[in-house]
Parts: structure tokens; sequence; C-alpha cells
């Protein structure tokens, strides 16, 4: 076909255009956040106490990291869904989350401690930790990378990585309120260590799904 | 340069609002220059620069599809081509090459060709003859044919709007049936 042809369809299908990535990618996460949540309410639940930890302002960094993650990854997400974009300038958005938990770390070295630092650091529900987080994210990753998918990502490793903490940190929300280690080096330990095993499967998956 | 890059601009900005005289003119003045970059990879690569349409019409088919990717208030240039490089090192590994283009590959051309001149690539062409036949027949008519969407509809006893729908399907499976070859 010559290139004039082609062009000639193209100028004719000019009408048809796409929804913007925000919205696909909007609609993708609110379609696959009910999975997310009734595995949630099927394996987890929310903690018994939750009235009384919601007193316990290390109780209530857990959602301030989890969700800071998460917006700021959406935003990057978004951003890098043009193929133009570099990470130059948006990479520091995702040092909001690291601030905060390095903040709430040094908040709780300074008060007295009943229990000592190791046995903060390891919590009593690791293995529940490093499992749930990533079951419940695998449906958020999926929609993350459809929604990218719809853009133009032209690091699509680096795409799906920024998905995976998206994900991480959404599914990190919905399980801070059924976990009862709510010290800062816990989440510190273990929140960052299921973060990491969803952000190498998100580059992982975004490097085969996210060339266009 | 700086003209020609508030010019493609301009012409975008007409094309999203429904100008598709607009972005015919800006498919048709980016050519040559897309050309000129895709053989000077291909030459890099030491590759047969008689390919380079192909990359061209597998860019082209690219910025069409993503354009809502594009941001109105931005230029359009540097979106141009960072897809076109994308699509460039994309069909240079594909045919067995790892190679770097540089973005100034694209910046720096000047279309010295003549650019009345069309050239024709098979790939494309290949791939139209997978597509289901209603796709098929209606970008035929389009493309190749001239024919408008009105007198599509009237040859194949379709809607307008049925017409459209398997034009825009038909573009949409022409290029996810390149990237996958």
């Amino acid at each position: 076909m010559e290139t004039d042809q082609l062009i000639r369809s193209l100028a004719a299908d000019n009408a048809h255009r796409g929804h913007p990535v925000g919205f696909v990618l909007a609609l993708a996460l609110l379609a696959a956040a009910p999975v997310s949540v009734a595995m949630f309410f099927v394996g987890l639940g929310v903690r018994p106490d939750v009235m009384t930890a919601m007193r316990n302002p290390f109780f209530d960094l857990k959602f301030l990291v989890t969700l800071a993650l998460a917006i700021s990854a959406i935003a990057v997400s978004l951003h890098l869904s043009r193929p133009e974009a570099s990470l130059r300038g948006w990479a520091w958005l995702l040092l909001i989350p690291a601030g905060l938990l390095v903040a709430g770390v040094a908040g709780e070295m300074m008060m007295p401690q009943r229990l000592p630092m190791m046995t903060r650091a390891v919590g009593g529900n690791s293995r529940v930790c490093l499992t749930a987080i990533p079951l419940m994210s695998l449906p958020l990753l999926a929609a993350a990378l459809i929604g990218l998918r719809h853009g133009a990502p032209t690091r699509p490793a680096v795409a799906g990585a920024i998905a995976g903490l998206l994900s991480a940190g959404l599914a990190a929300t919905l399980y801070a309120s059924h976990c009862t280690d709510d010290s800062p080096l816990f989440v510190a330990t273990w929140y960052t260590m299921a973060t990491a095993l969803v952000t190498a499967v998100g580059a992982l998956a975004g490097s085969r799904v996210l060339r266009f | 340069m700086r003209e020609r890059d508030e010019e493609w601009t301009g012409l975008m900005r007409s094309a999203i609002s429904g100008d598709s005289a607009a972005y015919h003119r800006l498919l048709k003045a980016v050519v040559p220059v897309l050309r000129a970059a895709a053989r000077r990879g291909l030459a890099r690569a030491g590759q047969p620069v008689d390919q380079s349409e192909d990359i061209v019409q597998d860019i082209l088919l690219a910025v069409h599809l993503k354009r809502h990717t594009w941001d109105v208030n931005a230029p359009f240039a540097p979106w141009l081509f960072a897809i076109a490089r994308n699509k460039l090192i994309d069909s240079l590994r594909r045919r067995g090459r790892r190679v770097f283009v540089n973005i100034d590959d694209f910046a720096e051309t000047i279309p010295g060709e003549p650019a009345a001149e069309t050239a024709s690539a098979s790939e494309v062409a290949a791939q139209l003859q997978s597509l289901p036949a209603r796709q098929r027949d209606v970008l035929q008519a389009i493309a190749i044919d001239s024919a408008s969407i009105k007198d599509t509809a009237a040859k194949f006893a379709m809607s307008e709007g049925a017409v459209r729908v398997a034009l825009h399907r038909g573009l949409a499976s022409l290029t996810a049936k390149l990237r996958e070859q």
C-alpha cells in the first residue's frame, strides 16, 4: 500500500479518538477494586480492635504511607503514559511515601517503647503481609496495566514497575486495616518487601504488555 | 525548524477539534521527515534502506491510534519524534539487530527528499489481506479507491456509522498484526 493511501484512510478515521488514559485507568481500577476488596474480606477482614487502633497515630500513619504511595504512583504512571515523558522531575513524587515512613520510624525511635526494636520490626504478621499484599494487588496490577496499555509508554518496564507500585499501594491500604503490627519499623520492612515484589512483577509484565 | 514545529502543532490542534483536512495535511507534512530518519536508522543498522516505507507506515499507524496521548497544550514535534523513535527501534530490533536511535536523528532531519514522492510498502498491504472481509473491503475502498465514507456506505449497503466502525477496527487490527509479526 502506498503511504498516501494509508494517510487517506487515517484522515477518514479522524472522527474516532480514544478516551484519555486517566479515564480508562480509573475505569479499570474501579472494576478491579471489588475483586481485591472481596479477597480482603474473605481472607483477612478488618482487625477487631479497629476503633481503639484508630487512636494510635502509628496505625493511621500506615494509611498515610500506603495511600501516598498509591496516589503518587498514579500521578507518575499517567505522566509516563505519554511517549515523550521521562521520569525526570517526577520521580521525587515517589519519595513522599518513603519520607513519611522514615519520619514515622524516627518518631517512634524518640518515644519510650515497651518492646525492643527487633521485636517491633519482626512483628507477628510478616508472612501474612508478604502473601496478602502481593495477592490482593494482582487484580489491581492487571487493571493498571490495561489502563496504561491505552497510553503510549515508551519505557514499558518502567511504566510496568510504577503500575506495580500503584497496585501494591492500594492493596497495602486494605491490608493495613487488618494487620495488628503498627510499628513503622514493621511497615518499613515487610510492606516494603511486598511492594518490591509486586513492582518486580509489574516491571516484567510491563515489558511484555506495554509495548505498542 | 521552529516555524515548522508551530505549524505542526497548529495542524494537530485543528485535527483534534475535528478538521480532517488539517489532519491529512499534517500527516503528509511529517512523512518526509519520518522517511529520512527511518532511512538513516536502517543504514546505520546495516540494513537495506528500501524497507524504510514499512517503518514510516508503522509510525503513522501508531501516531493515529495514540494521538489521544498528545497534550494539546504541548508542542507536537517532541511527541511525534518519541513515537517515531520507539517504532524505529522496535522495527530494527524485530529485524534482528539491537540498535540505539538518537532522538536528534529526528529533530535534526531536514526533509531533503522531494515531498511529492509517495512510496509503497509491503507489510501493511500484506496484513491487510488477513483482516476480516468487511474491514478489508472498507479500508481498501477508502485508502486505495479514495472513496468517501458516504460512497463506501452506499457501495457495501452499510450505514455510515458501520463504515466508520469497520474503518477504525481495521486500522487497529492492522496495527496489532504488525506488532505481533
